[in-house]
């Protein structure tokens, strides 16, 4: 009975995500056939064994889809939508890379200072919707936009301004080479290094994790977010918890991009990768906000985009197909919970059913 | 209430972004559907040149700078009997993306690797020093640190010469006294048009007006934006301007709607490529002319280069003199201004003339 239960929960638990991961295949398929190329061929692509330079690339990407996605997730499990992790990570990379790059700090310290600095200043930007929203009432999805696009023009402005000369484009300084992380290199020193600081990624996964589930303010979180009022009722400040919440969500976002700064970028420049902001928002949807959920979904969605690379010079696929992959497994996703939710309480209400009339007869 | 309203935002959000996807799959399905099948790579068998060609965002069919790459590996193939394998960029991908298209290249035995774009000069840094026997190429590239790389040629050009023809051209033709130009991004690339445009017009006419504008501070998007593009053309045509150039890659066709709902006499200015051949039938009579960026001379060139067993290393600009920019004809509206243009370009060939390079 025990058993059967456990393989029940673990079957409802894997059920959505895989029937939302086979329609997703089956719509790309469909678009492949009709952009004209032979879905064989992509299929085989994208599924090909990853050699050791890919696996590095899939872990590091991973690790920085995870972090964005962990930002979003915090709002969205109290109903916030933080639609700003974009703007918040831009203007925390470039201003923790103009932070490191001044050097004021010797060695490692440099980096502890620069990774503060890029979690006050995403935690402060993003605090400027959450004040918004407790004081003026202006919803946080129309600030947290407009804020991105205030963002890249800020740090497009100073980095023209006052950034250095770098072929046709500016950089930031170059941090030094003591506050450089080498990382681990696994295999061959061209295969490529893991980050070192994929390990924030760990550690936030585990502080959030144990935030949410283990602590009065995660409870008052999620209450928050099932049903507002009835928290009211209990004596959650709601307030309160909207702008920590944000702050949290915002310094979760302000760590995107360290890891890669610190280990091998050196400087905010032509090279600072965007749109991570907007990927952790499909991962978070994909991940049901849950950080194991989400960890799975970084690591697809960090997969999808490195094996999809090579498919321009393998297959004559343009690689850009893989974005539809990942937006229609985030769009099946949300439709399958819902599915497999209702066949789970019908299942239930009918197991329940036969009980109740088993007793009955006995009675 | 409050959650469906917030809902329904987030549902347009979705909207826009799938919008955004949507367009991208038609100009793919457009691409596949017309061009697919006359794509060099599949059908070329020579023994010459393998060439690696990495595309920037868009790829080819981008009707401007991939597809002007395009063109110089297309004469390639059948001049230099060169077989070629391509990549392509997505937006927003990681530095290691950049970095593993051209190791794949490079490992399936290519020579030359032109990465087509500035944003491929890190990667191509990165990159090269793993594989000294084979070429490496950079359109608009430079190297990134104090190392030279002896296996890398930064194909750069004098966008700014080129725009001194069409500020010629623009102060020529402009019956207000007062023009306009576009930038897609306002960083030191595309302030380069700026300046030799706005040269080459006070040049011609010492009081004349230019506004300027840019669509983005530093977001690349503002390079595929036309609803940006349409905007800032409409705002200078409004305020008095009949011509405007624009130098915005994609953004450009929201420039050439812009001149076409300003009515007769206004005129746009196309980049990179001659746009009056991919212009629709309403733009085409309002396209003055086009500064032309030769990226194809610059492509064929470096295939040439390692054909002939001399491969271009470090910087080369692509000039007036080489060919490497210029101004295109196609219908006919700069026809009587023409030998006016020559005449600066002539100067400018010979020194008479130096063009500045920053505004």
């Amino acid at each position: 009975m025990n058993t059967s239960k456990i393989l029940r929960s673990v079957v409802q638990a894997l059920l959505a995500p895989l029937i939302a991961v086979v329609v997703s295949m089956a719509v790309t398929s469909i678009v492949v056939v009709v952009a004209g190329a032979s879905v064989g061929d992509f299929w085989d692509v994208i599924f090909k064994v990853p050699s050791h330079r890919n696996l590095v690339n899939i872990t590091n990407q991973s690790a920085l889809i995870f972090l964005a996605a962990l930002a979003a997730a915090i709002g969205f499990r109290m109903n916030l939508f933080n639609i700003g992790i974009e703007g918040q990570y831009t203007l925390a990379a470039y201003t923790a890379a103009l932070v490191a790059g001044q050097a004021w700090f010797p060695g490692k310290v440099n980096i502890l200072v620069a990774l503060l600095v890029a979690m006050a200043v995403g935690a402060a930007w993003a605090g400027i919707a959450g004040v918004l929203k407790v004081t003026r009432g202006v919803s946080e999805v129309i600030s947290t936009i407009m804020l991105n696009a205030i963002a890249g023009t800020v740090v497009g402005y100073l980095l023209s301004n006052h950034g250095q000369q770098y072929g046709q484009g500016r950089r930031t300084t170059p941090i030094p080479e003591s506050s450089q992380l080498a990382g681990w290199t696994p295999w061959k020193e061209s295969d490529g290094a893991i980050w070192t600081l994929v390990i924030l990624a760990v550690l936030a996964g585990v502080t959030i994790s144990f935030l949410i589930n283990r602590t009065r303010f995660g409870f008052d979180l999620r209450a928050t977010g099932t049903n507002e009022d009835a928290a009211v009722v209990s004596g959650v400040e709601v307030k309160k918890m909207v702008v920590i919440s944000m702050l949290i969500s915002g310094a979760i976002a302000g760590l995107i991009w360290m890891p890669a700064l610190f280990g091998g970028a050196d400087y905010y420049g032509p090279p600072f990768q965007r749109t991570l902001g907007f990927t952790g928002i499909a991962v978070a949807l994909l991940g049901r906000n849950r950080p194991l959920g989400i960890f799975f979904g970084a690591v697809l969605f960090a997969w999808l985009s490195e094996q999809a690379n090579p498919l321009a010079l393998v297959a004559d696929i343009s690689p850009s197909i893989v974005q539809i992959t990942q937006g229609v497994v985030v769009l099946a996703v949300v439709v399958a919970y819902e599915v497999v939710r209702r066949w789970t309480a019908a299942y239930e209400q009918r197991e329940l059913k036969a009980a109740l009339d088993r007793e009955a007869v006995s009675a | 209430m409050r959650r469906l309203s917030k809902i329904s935002v987030v549902a347009v959000v979705a909207l826009i972004a799938l919008t955004g996807c949507g367009n991208k799959t038609d100009n793919k399905n457009d691409k596949t559907g017309s061009t697919a099948n006359a794509d060099v790579c599949k059908t070329a068998k020579g023994n010459g040149p393998k060439v690696g060609l990495a595309y920037d965002v868009g790829g080819r069919g981008d009707q401007s700078f991939n597809d002007s790459a395009y063109a110089g590996l297309k004469k390639a193939v059948g001049d230099l009997k060169a077989t070629c394998v391509e990549g392509e960029a997505t937006d927003g991908e990681a530095e290691s993306a950049r970095e593993s298209r051209l190791k794949d290249m490079a490992d399936a035995g290519m020579n030359p690797i032109i990465g087509v774009g500035f944003a491929y000069s890190d990667a191509v840094n990165a990159v090269a020093p793993n594989y000294p026997d084979i070429s490496f190429g950079v359109i608009d590239g430079f190297d990134p640190d104090q190392t030279a790389n002896k296996n890398v040629a930064y194909l750069g050009f004098a966008e700014n010469e080129g725009s001194y023809l069409v500020g010629v051209a623009a102060a020529l033709k402009s019956k207000a006294g007062h023009i306009g130009f576009v930038g897609g991004v306002h960083n030191d690339l595309i302030k380069k048009f700026e300046a030799g445009y706005v040269a080459g017009a006070k040049a011609t006419k010492p009081d004349i007006k230019v506004d300027v504008k840019y669509i983005q501070e530093s977001d690349l998007k503002g390079f595929g934006d036309p609803a940006g593009g349409q905007e800032a053309a409409t705002a200078e045509f409004d305020n008095g301007a009949d011509v405007v150039y624009h130098a915005s890659g994609a953004s450009g066709s929201g420039v050439f709607d812009a001149a076409v709902s300003a009515g007769d006499g206004k005129w746009a200015i196309g980049v990179d490529s001659d746009q009056y051949l991919t212009a629709s039938d309403a733009q085409k009579p309002h396209i003055l002319t086009s500064m032309l960026k030769r990226v194809d001379v610059a492509t064929y060139d470096m295939i040439k280069s390692v054909a002939d067993g001399s491969p271009l290393t470090s910087y080369q600009t692509y000039d007036l003199k080489k060919d490497g920019v210029g101004y295109a004809k196609s219908g006919g509206f700069v026809d009587d201004i023409a030998s006016k243009i020559d005449e600066a370009a002539t100067k400018i060939k010979s020194g008479e003339i130096k063009v500045p390079d920053k505004p």
